[in-house]
């Protein structure tokens, strides 16, 4: 616990427009770690997403991969600094095959999985690789969104809520492939609001309210907490 | 003399060579024009103008500097090209993600200065610009006698459009373009430049109206508003194809050039508007135009 976060968020503020909508948010992943963010609709974890990415450009505060200042960069250089995104509407391009959706993200580091690794993973998606993107069914689509970034080779996964919207079965499988990414020791911050899917991999929980952090606490309390959780997340 | 629905043969298909070069150019510029606006966003009302300069530019290359035919056919692109590139850097990277009005004033307002600059100089009359030595002379089909210059014109045309269309169609940099067109913002958050990419397909569609300039050049002659007569067309023909279809702006391109061809044989009192007619009608019809996606 005493290594220095690879990834670290300080007093982060952002704002859509004239609208305030992160107040202060503080956030530290280590190497390796797989930290869930909760919160019900609307509480801000998608935009701290997109603050981090720098897709939302209107930020103060301080975000630092291995100590480098991620604010001051452009948007195309974040990715190269390690960062891989899946986003919740998980940007599968229509006018692009399964392949060339797959290919699209350039490398960013040595050390991503190769094209085999990941078809061996994800079976539907070589089945399905020249079809257009779109025409992939709603847990393909996620799929890929994921496989697309476990090709660059970048160090941190922003996930958000993989499982949205999904068939059982189909959020088993991604909960599988999550399980699988963490063996291999990569880091991965997951927005969820289904916590018995986080469960299975997050070692520790953020819990977000109106643009705020307002617990957080290790994977293993998670049971004793449910109560509380019950009541801010309104589930 | 043999006849076609009592028309001439050899009337006809002159006409329908005629159609064939005009529908080149219409091929050419609209692509450029689709790739551009699919992209950027950008009506560029400055794309006659630039294939202006690119006839301008082998005409002068060839005054002042001896430089001939095919060397301008590379060096006119790149120079337009390279104007084009600081045009988009200076100006018109300030408009973007804003309302497209302000791209399409820009970039009329750059048209207007650069015909109006070039008739001070050179005067609105045509300057001549011979086809090269290897192109000249006809060509005896059997059915008809061809100009070897306006047969080189269509297949290089055809070139050209294909070679387009597979490097947006097949390469990675055209799935960069592709998948920009769409979402942008998500493109460059996976860490491709795209500020650079907007740049480049900026730089490429002036370089391609350059290129259908210089090709322009021994046939139409080279004058300031070459390009503003034809720039209207174009934008008809981009409306019939639909905005932003890479496909349906070439194959709209030739058609109704054709198309306006067989006008001028059969009935030559509507073949001015008649392309303007159809797209009155897909307008009514299908106003995403013929190849476009309803959004
Ligand atoms: N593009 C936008 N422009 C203005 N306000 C926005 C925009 N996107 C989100 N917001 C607002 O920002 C706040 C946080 O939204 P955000 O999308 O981050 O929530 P979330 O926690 O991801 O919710 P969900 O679980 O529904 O995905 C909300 O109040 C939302 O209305
Ligand atoms: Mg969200």
């Amino acid at each position: 616990m005493s290594s220095a976060p690879l990834l670290e968020v300080r007093g982060l503020n952002a704002w859509y427009g004239e609208s305030h909508v992160l107040h202060g948010v503080d956030l530290d992943i280590r190497e390796g770690e797989t930290v869930t963010l909760l919160g019900r609709n609307g509480a801000g974890k998608t935009t701290t997403l997109r603050a981090i990415m720098g897709i939302l450009r209107r930020r103060e505060g301080v975000i630092r991969l291995r100590g480098r200042d991620l604010l001051g960069l452009p948007l195309h250089k974040v990715a190269k600094a390690g960062l891989g995104y899946v986003p919740e509407e998980r940007g599968i391009f229509a006018s692009l095959n399964v392949s060339e959706n797959l290919m699209l993200p350039p490398t960013v580091a040595e050390g991503g999985m190769s094209v085999e690794e990941i078809y061996t993973l994800f079976p539907n998606l070589h089945e399905r690789r020249s079809s257009q993107g779109t025409k992939l069914s709603g847990g393909e689509q996620q799929m890929l969104a994921i496989a697309r970034v476990l090709r660059t080779g970048a160090k941190i996964i922003l996930l958000d809520e993989p499982t949205e919207g999904l068939a059982p079965v189909i959020v088993q499988r991604i909960g599988d492939v999550l399980v699988e990414l963490k063996k291999r020791g990569m880091t991965i911050l997951l927005v969820e609001q289904n916590f018995r899917f986080a469960r299975k991999v997050a070692d520790r929980f953020y819990l977000m309210e109106d643009g705020r952090m307002v617990n957080a606490f290790p994977g293993h309390e998670l049971d004793a907490r449910m109560d509380e959780l019950h009541e801010v997340l309104g589930v | 003399m043999s006849t076609i629905f009592g028309v001439p043969a050899p009337a006809l298909y002159g006409q329908i060579l005629i159609g064939l070069i005009n529908g080149s150019f219409y091929a050419m510029l609209s692509l450029g024009l689709a790739v551009i606006f699919g992209l950027l966003r950008i009506i560029n009302f400055a794309h006659g103008a630039q294939y202006m300069l690119g006839a301008f530019a082998a005409y002068l290359l060839l005054s002042y500097a001896g430089i001939g035919y095919w060397l301008a056919l590379v060096l006119a692109p790149l120079i337009v090209g390279a104007v084009a590139v600081v045009i988009e850097r200076t100006m018109l990277s300030r408009l973007y993600g804003i309302d497209p009005l302000y791209g399409l004033l820009l970039t009329f307002g750059l048209a207007l200065i650069l015909e109006g600059a070039f008739r001070y100089w050179f005067g609105a009359a045509g300057q001549p610009y011979a086809a090269p030595a290897q192109l000249t002379g006809a060509l005896n089909l059997g059915f008809m006698f061809m100009p070897i210059y306006r047969g080189w014109v269509v297949v290089a045309s055809l070139v050209i459009c294909l070679g387009t269309w597979l490097l947006i169609e097949k390469t990675r940099l055209g799935a960069y373009l592709r998948a920009a067109t769409e979402n942008a913002t998500l493109v460059q958050a996976f860490g491709v430049n795209v500020p650079l990419l907007l740049t480049l397909t900026y730089g490429l569609g002036a370089a391609l109206a350059a290129l259908a300039g210089v090709l322009a050049a021994p046939i139409y002659q080279v004058s300031p508003l070459m390009g503003s007569n034809l720039i209207i067309i174009v934008f008809a023909v981009v409306v019939v194809g639909g905005m932003g279809s890479i496909l349906g702006a070439i194959v709209t391109g030739y058609v109704l050039g054709v198309l306006e061809g067989l006008t001028k044989v059969f009935y030559p009192e509507a073949s001015s508007i008649v392309i303007f007619v159809i797209m009155a009608i897909v307008l009514l019809v299908r106003p995403a135009g013929l190849f476009g996606r309803e959004e």
